[in-house]
């Protein structure tokens, strides 16, 4: 006799298997927010956009009198001329996105189907020069922190909307992969993402205050005090890696997609608010 | 598109008037990490900043000021269409200026 | 960064025709004394700066600055004072190795206030010197300057 009662549970569990396949990241996120509203009880969600200046009062006054005038604001008039310059064949970089390229940085990283990769930002201002017979841009410094500076510019107050499609498989498979690489410890210090910026956020190193993991996508590119120089999240993991002597993962590798794609779905609600400036 | 960008803005005793200057302000003491060569110095040595054509202040400065420098300055009594300017010298001889019209 | 460098120099080549074409004038220009911006200590650099004089110790000279300085090569600086007829402020870093930053005439049209950001190597005090009525003034204020956890 066949049960109508397995028929149904065999309907159920395959449904509840991807409800819980989406469940898990909705769950890391919560749980990650939690902890840090346990942590930091005076933070509103908005806050966490603005990293270790919302917790730390004196360096939020000293990055408030640069941002009275910020270094980047060369950055970002160039930035819109490049966006706005055509390309040799005629195309522009807004032919290449929706809505004309402006206001949709919150959008990104997102899981392409089609092509079974993370495009992320950076990657998509690339694949709009290539189709266009432009050479692609290097990806750690230089031009395309410009034109990066002018999106981010136009998406200032957009909420981060990090999409992992329900029945996509292999795009959980990626945010997954990104979230075992923060959790993952590596290099001599044998330090993870989450031992600083989880375990530790907050409190010191060396003179220093940690910042949380949550919200440290929000604010990109940033003008480095330290470079005088426009940098990128993909430069600033690299160069986070060199200090805990750990091998460095290339800018727009798949692992640093990967990690960003992960850090971008729990910042989901975050407002951006690029370009910024940084010690 | 010139070196210097300037913002003001009028408030009911006072002026503020801001400046933000693209220079490197390169103190000819760091090295280049790809050919290990000394970069040469290359920063501004004086500035002045003018008020519908009266100089207000006369800077003198070396390389300990930061790379992009900033100025800002409140003037006591401006109106609307006045006119200030910036203007720049460095010590390989180059200069910029700007006039900006306040709003 | 060299070709950074290389496309600033030419805008600048570039910049300096269109400055001559606005009628740009190189008398307006303050002069450069090269001495005052030597590499000497703070003691010297007082000395040439100010010689035979007594910086009078003043609390009507008000300082914004960080208390740590989140990276040493920006530190914001706001300067202001209600000393009548101050005509020129100096900014120091005490252990810099050139120690005087700038410094800046102020005409009387001006409210005696100063914005900036300037540089320091290392802990010490960041002294501002204010000259009214041939008169001198100063404050100064420690400023932490440290080698950083992993900013880098």
């Amino acid at each position: 006799m066949k049960s109508p009662f397995l028929i149904v549970f065999l309907f159920i569990s395959s449904l509840t298997s991807s409800a819980l396949a989406w469940a898990e990241q909705e769950q890391d996120r919560k749980q990650i927010l939690t902890f840090y509203q346990q942590i930091f009880p005076e933070l509103q969600l908005a806050d966490y956009a603005h990293g270790v200046y919302a917790i730390d009062a004196d360096a939020k006054n000293s990055w408030q009198a640069i941002e009275e005038f910020p270094p980047y604001e060369f950055a970002l008039e160039e930035g819109k001329e490049l966006f706005n310059h055509p390309f040799n064949n005629g195309a522009r970089y807004a032919d290449c996105f929706p809505n004309k390229g402006i206001a949709i940085a919150q959008n990104y990283p997102y899981w392409d189907e089609q092509k079974q990769t993370i495009i992320t930002l950076a990657s998509a201002i690339n694949d709009c020069r290539l189709q266009n017979q432009a050479p692609a841009l290097a990806y750690a410094k230089g031009e395309i922190t410009k034109i990066l500076a002018y999106m981010a510019f136009t998406s200032r107050g957009q909420l981060i909307n990090t999409i992992i499609p329900e029945h996509s498989q292999q795009a959980f498979n990626a945010y997954k992969q990104g979230k075992n690489y923060f959790y993952q410890r590596r290099g001599q210090l044998n330090f993870s993402c989450a031992s600083c910026h989880v375990d530790n956020a907050g409190k010191f190193i060396r003179s220093e205050i940690l910042s949380p993991a949550l919200g440290h996508t929000t604010h990109w590119p940033a003008y480095r005090l330290n470079t005088g120089e426009m940098g990128t999240l993909h430069r600033r993991f690299m160069a986070c890696n060199k200090l805990i002597r750990a091998p460095i993962d290339m800018a727009q590798s798949p692992a640093l997609r990967q990690l960003e794609f992960f850090l971008s779905y729990i910042a989901n609600g975050l407002p951006l608010n690029g370009p910024s400036t940084r010690k | 598109m010139s070196t210097i960008k300037i913002r003001s803005k009028r408030f009911a005793d006072y002026t503020l008037v801001r400046t933000l200057i693209a220079h490197p302000m390169e103190t000819g003491h760091n090295k280049n990490d790809a050919t290990d060569e000394l970069i040469p110095a290359h920063f501004i040595q004086t500035l002045t900043f003018k008020h519908n054509g009266k100089v207000l202040s006369q800077c003198q400065m070396g390389y300990g000021v930061s790379k992009n420098p900033f100025f800002s300055f409140k003037i006591k009594s401006a109106k609307a269409g006045d006119k200030v300017s910036i203007s720049w010298q460095d010590n390989l001889a180059y200069s910029d200026t700007l006039e900006h019209i306040i709003p | 960064m060299l070709t950074t460098r290389r496309r600033f120099v030419k805008k600048m080549l570039a910049l300096s025709g269109y400055a001559l074409g606005l009628g740009f004038s190189k008398i307006s220009l303050a002069n450069w004394i090269a001495d005052n911006f030597s590499r000497q200590t703070i003691s010297q650099s007082i000395t040439q700066l100010f010689p035979d004089q007594e910086l009078q110790k003043s609390d009507r000279i008000s300082l914004k600055l960080p208390r740590t300085a989140e990276n040493g090569s920006v530190v914001p600086i706001t300067i202001s004072s209600t000393i009548p007829d101050v005509d020129t402020i100096y900014i120091l870093s005490e252990k810099n190795p050139v120690p005087l930053i700038a410094q800046f005439s102020i005409n009387p049209d001006l409210e005696t206030y100063l914005g900036a950001r300037f540089k320091m190597q290392e802990t010490c005090d960041v002294i501002v010197v204010l000259k009214a009525n041939d008169q001198y003034y100063q404050t100064r204020q420690k400023v932490k300057v440290t080698l950083g956890g992993c900013g880098g």
